[in-house]
């Protein structure tokens, strides 16, 4: 909401300081965003007198002319202006003073003739377009007066962010009656100059038709709760007088004409939309609110031609639609220039069917806006007895006959009851009666006291149709008491019952464990360009690139992967915990999961010159590795197994829960192998694993070199020699080397392992160790055709 | 202890005992088992002949030659530990100790991870605990239990990103969309069980925005729920205080100004100084001198009511604020898609483990 300070200071006969207003209401929950000033700083100018005028001697369009600007030294200027004239006063800037845009006012020659300074026109000013030459000022103030001293310092434009909840702070009366609680001062409406005297009787109230001044108004649909109405005929459209024209442009509204410029300042001033017909164009004449028929159209004051869908509320003739009730008139029966009927509607429209029009025409408005936050219907006599005198003021014309209220339901604003012990329920202080009284009269209620009950009778004002409850009254209470009156003392609290989610836990755990691995943590957007036929899709998405809820994280991670190429960045190292999705029954809830997910590529370790030049890169045993992490942190109940070209974590039920291998991607040539994996997380808290007590008896440790065929798997050697290893005190099995190669007899491959045998009881003597070793070596041999290597 | 007649047989080894000092290494540990050595030692030969002696001589004799033998191993035991000096001092005079360490990667956490870590430590130690919900949610539990009016613009196709229904029409209410806000979360809890609750919310939240500098279609939201007997205004401003100092300093200036949500009433924005201006004012505040940092209010009767709680018995307060605004302010980000890329280059740059 456009807001003009000098239309406030019309309100609270003060000055202002726009900075301090902008605090003030954003203390009271209407921050401002911006403050325009709409234009210069006039302080640098003075009153100038011309007290000789002669033609310059070498250009035909100049004159030269000697100024008094109450310094006792006539200044010769040269003036380009066609209106200058001797005797009179125009804005003067001296040798040195700086001009709006930013120009210096120096002694110069004009075509050879010495100027010493320079009359200066509105717009040089910053005070607006026109430029037919210099500003003429009627005045009797003295040559050298300061320009500030005679005219007004230029306004400013406060741009308040108004929430939902406050229809009444989208006019200037609204945020007056703020400030005026905030400075402790009262408020009225703004004088406006000239303002005819008429004797205007009240409009005369009417059901739901009625004849005014010939033309007949009806209500024909519950959806209009009261249509005031008045013809008034003899009109002279033309423009706006300044005054007007100044106000509205303070509040950001262009002037059109002097009847369409006073309905946008009856609704800037008091919110309340109203809308001028050219009475000659009405057919009846008749004006009718209704519901739209099947087929309807209308062409609207923006030129457009909008089809109406049946039930939209509109305003009609006695043949066709004219406007959209709330939203926009008609062209056919707009004012003209040539217009001297006018019928002017002042209403009051159901906030929920102006917004449905609004929604199906997509066309938002001054007052669209305004009727869906809901207006004043009480207060809509007043601002339509204003419009019609300041219509009569400006624009000349007489009402024809009475004016006309139409109120098919006449109603009283809500009365609601307070209790002052749920105000102290709730904002934890007791303000004592006096106090809630004094915020509810700042806020425009009158108070009914009720001591029978202890309670209070609140009977709300009509331009806050936002209040409807007790908590309502509690909040405007808080608000205008101050939020910062309120203390701020730490109390002791019960703890909820509740434990940490336990996939927080494990969110933090795998974080933490991957970034231990020296991996960096990123968060990718949940919606992608593409994903599998199970991944959801968007119904309304912005851009196709994010249309698709993923289902996995690593088609992400390697997009993040390529983009680090892209920029030249070999070595990446990426993990990301987050939600992915599935499809669920059509128009159901999709299914959600955690998922932790990594990839890896380059350098496994920053260079170090014992390198050579050459660092070590992730290969897959590194991928193998962070993937066993991974499960371990994120699924502890599954089982990292071989599966074709890479691994996978099964669960006992043999659910495949996760997976790792060597990626492919769009790589450059440069580009190191790329590995990744990514696994379910399973909901559970961290298993507590019980202390194993340390060894108290010495290892003893055996390397053998085994000839495996080629297709006979490590882990097969492993798991043999660790179940049949048991009763020989082997403790664990670890590969320390794998050749393959010349001197090996064919089709066998060598691999070195280390057996670590302990008992818990007792130290081992060699002679255990040896049978064991030979025992277990038979196995091996009988039943994986594994050898030991001899040399 | 002086030495007998009787012992004059030990001066060789005690000559031997005064050279070891000067013996190499090598030679030092052929000595040592020459004198030493558990199977031919010199000294271990003379103690297994103590057997043989008279009872008199053994008992002298045997003294000295423990005596010997522990002069002996002291002797070698420091000529070694000299040795071994003089060989490392050797070795490192011809290092450069000034050529770098071997490093590993930093491994780094999130900056939002970090922020909102930060926030949920300080909430847990004022007795909440965290909670979650789904991502995916209906009109329902994200708008119309937090008393959004039927019609709310939120509804809108304009604001919300909704699910695609595959053909299956579902009527306006209980429609599938991705939550605006982590707000249905406190109706899941209240749905859960009794009160009290304390309750921090993090999560991810969606609009329907544009991915430029400024916004992203979906961020970071950590939401707060306090519902007791007798929480009033008082705790929620106490509350929050206390947060902001703990979080941002203890020397944080902060204040309450009203506002609008549906689902709260009395309605509230917390700002505190600016840091960076020190409440000057400054391009950053736009010359307020403060920083918007959370909304926050009383639940609202009507969200209470509709969980099942009775708004006269039961009383609490919300909160939520934005990580990523957070982090970006925090660390000096310009562009939140920032937070959304993995450029190794930027996200290297913070939480990093360890640090």
């Amino acid at each position: 909401m456009k807001i003009s300070r000098e239309w406030l200071e019309g309100f609270l006969r003060r000055p202002l300081q726009s900075a301090d207003v902008s605090a003030r209401l954003g203390m009271l929950g209407a921050p401002v965003d911006g403050i325009e000033s709409l234009g210069g700083d006039l302080s640098p100018f003075v009153v100038g007198l011309v007290t000789e005028v002669r033609p310059h001697p070498n250009a035909d369009k100049l004159r030269v002319t000697s100024v008094d600007d109450g310094t006792g030294t006539l200044s010769q200027v040269v003036c380009g202006a066609p209106n200058v004239t001797a005797g009179h006063k125009y804005p003067f800037a001296r040798l040195g003073t700086v001009m709006p845009g930013g120009l210096v006012i120096e002694k110069r020659k004009l075509r050879g003739e010495a100027s010493e300074g320079m009359l200066c026109s509105a717009r040089e000013l910053g005070l607006g377009q026109e430029h037919d030459g210099i500003l003429t000022l009627e005045t009797d103030a003295a040559p050298g007066t300061p320009l500030l001293e005679i005219m007004d310092a230029p306004d400013e434009r406060l741009d308040v962010d108004v929430t939902p909840n406050r229809p009444d702070l989208m006019c200037h009366k609204g945020v007056a009656r703020e400030l005026a609680h905030a400075y402790g001062i009262a408020y009225r409406l703004p004088e406006i100059p000239e303002l005819v005297e008429i004797d205007l009787p009240p409009p005369v109230r009417y059901g739901d038709e009625a004849i005014v001044g010939g033309v007949r108004l009806a209500i024909a649909d519950s959806g209009c709760g009261r249509f005031l109405g008045a013809t008034i005929r003899g009109v002279k459209i033309g423009p706006s007088p300044a005054w007007l024209v100044r106000r509205l442009e303070g509040a950001g509204v262009r002037s059109i004409n002097n009847v369409v410029d006073v309905t946008n300042y009856v609704m800037l001033e008091l919110n309340q939309p109203m809308h001028a017909y050219d009475a000659a164009t009405l057919r009846g004449p008749a004006v009718i609110v209704r519901a739209a028929r099947e087929g309807e159209a209308l062409v609207t004051l923006d030129g457009v031609t909008r089809k109406l869908a049946a039930g939209t509320l509109v305003i009609a003739d006695a043949e066709r639609v004219i406007g959209i009730a709330g939203v926009m008139g008609g062209e056919e029966t707009e004012v003209s220039g040539t217009t001297t009927d006018l019928f002017l509607e002042c209403a009051w429209f159901e906030p929920s069917r102006v917004r449905s029009a609004r929604r199906a025409a997509n066309l938002s408005t001054d007052a669209s806006q305004r009727f869906e936050r809901g207006t004043d219907r009480w207060g809509a006599v007043d601002a339509f007895r204003r419009a019609i005198r300041i219509v009569l003021t400006v624009a000349g014309g007489a009402v024809d006959n009475a004016t006309v209220d139409c109120f098919p339901a006449p109603s009283f604003p809500p009365r609601i009851f307070l209790r002052p012990s749920r105000v102290s329920q709730v904002l934890g202080v007791a303000l004592p009666w006096i106090e809630i009284e004094k915020q509810l009269v700042a806020l425009g209620a009158t108070v009914v006291s009720k001591p029978d009950d202890g309670r209070m009778a609140v009977d709300v004002p009509g331009w806050r149709p936002d209040i409807q409850t007790e908590i309502d009254l509690v909040e405007e209470i808080a608000r205008l008491y101050g939020y910062d009156k309120i203390p701020t003392d730490l109390r002791g609290f019960r703890p909820g019952a509740r434990q940490d989610d336990a996939a927080w836990g494990a969110m933090a755990r795998i974080r933490l464990g991957l970034a231990s691995q020296g991996l960096s943590e990123v968060m990718t957007l949940p919606m992608v360009a593409t994903g599998g036929p199970g991944a959801p899709r968007l119904l309304n998405p912005l851009s196709a690139d994010h249309s698709v809820l993923r289902d996995a994280l690593l088609p992400s991670l390697v997009g993040e992967i390529e983009a680090n190429w892209a920029l030249h960045t070999a070595d990446i190292r990426l993990f990301e915990v987050g939600t992915i999705f599935a499809k669920g029954e059509p128009g159901g809830r999709p299914t959600e999961a955690l998922q932790a997910g990594f990839v890896v590529t380059g350098a496994r370790a920053p260079m170090h010159w014992s390198d050579g030049g050459k660092p070590a890169l992730w290969d897959r045993w590194d991928a193998r590795a962070l993937f066993e992490r991974l499960v371990a942190l994120a699924n502890p109940s599954a089982a990292v197994q071989v599966e074709e070209g890479g691994w996978v974590a099964r669960l006992g039920d043999g659910t495949v829960v996760g997976h790792c291998r060597q990626l492919s991607a769009d790589a450059p040539p440069w580009a190191a192998p790329l590995f990744g994996g990514e696994v379910a997380v399973a909901m559970t808290p961290a298993p507590v694993v019980p202390f194993v007590p340390v060894p108290a008896y010495p290892a003893a440790t055996r390397d053998l070199a085994l000839l495996l065929p080629m297709g006979t798997a490590v882990e097969q050697v492993t798991a043999l020699l660790m179940q049949r290893g048991q009763r020989h005190e082997l403790r664990s099995v670890t590969v320390v080397d794998e050749y393959r190669g010349k001197n090996l007899p064919e089709g066998r491959r060598s691999v070195a392992i280390r057996l670590v045998f302990r008992a818990s009881d007792r130290t081992l003597t060699d002679a255990e160790v040896e049978q064991g070793l030979g025992r277990l070596m038979t196995s091996l041999e009988r039943e994986l055709d594994v050898t030991l290597r001899s040399s | 202890m002086s030495e007998s007649p009787d012992h004059s047989s030990l001066a060789p080894l005690r000559a031997r005992l005064a050279a070891i000092p000067t013996l190499d290494a090598e030679a030092l540990e052929a000595e040592a088992v020459a004198l030493l050595g558990r199977k031919q030692g010199e000294l271990t030969m003379r103690l297994k002949g103590l057997a043989a002696l008279p009872i008199e001589e053994k008992r002298a004799m045997g003294g000295a030659l423990n005596v010997l033998k522990n002069e002996l191993e002291a002797a070698v035991e420091a000529r070694r530990a000299e040795l071994a000096q003089a060989t490392s001092a050797n070795a490192n005079r011809d290092v450069d100790f000034s050529m770098p360490g071997r490093a590993q990667w930093p491994g780094t956490l999130h900056p939002v991870t970090v922020v909102v870590d930060e926030i949920v430590e300080i909430f847990r130690g004022l007795g909440f605990a965290v909670a979650l919900g789904p991502e995916a949610e209906d009109e329902q539990h994200n708008f119309i239990a937090l008393n959004f009016p039927p019609d709310h613009p939120a509804m809108d196709m304009h604001d919300t990103l909704y699910l695609d229904p595959e053909g299956a029409s579902r009527p306006v209410g209980e429609r599938m969309l991705l939550r605006t806000h982590t707000s249905p979360v406190q109706i899941r809890v209240m749905r859960d069980g009794p009160p009290p609750y304390r309750v921090v919310i993090p999560g991810t939240v969606y609009r329907n925005d544009a991915f430029d500098p400024s916004h992203a279609p979906a961020f970071s939201q950590i939401e707060g729920l306090a519902v007791d007997e007798g929480i009033t205004f008082v705790d929620l401003k106490a509350t929050l205080t206390h947060f902001a100092q703990r979080f941002l300093g203890a020397d944080t200036r902060v204040r309450f100004r009203p506002s609008f949500f549906p689902f709260t009433e009395p309605s509230a924005e917390m700002d505190v100084g600016c840091r960076l201006c020190d409440g000057a004012g400054c391009a950053a505040c736009k010359g307020t001198g403060w920083m918007e940092i959370l909304g926050c209010g009383m639940v609202h009767e009507n969200v209470l009511r509709d969980a099942g709680l009775d708004p006269e018995r039961w009383t609490g307060f919300a909160f939520g604020m934005g990580p990523q605004r957070i982090a970006m302010q925090r660390y000096g980000l310009h562009d939140i898609r920032l937070l959304y890329g993995g450029d190794m280059r930027v996200l290297t740059q913070f939480g990093g483990v360890g640090r």
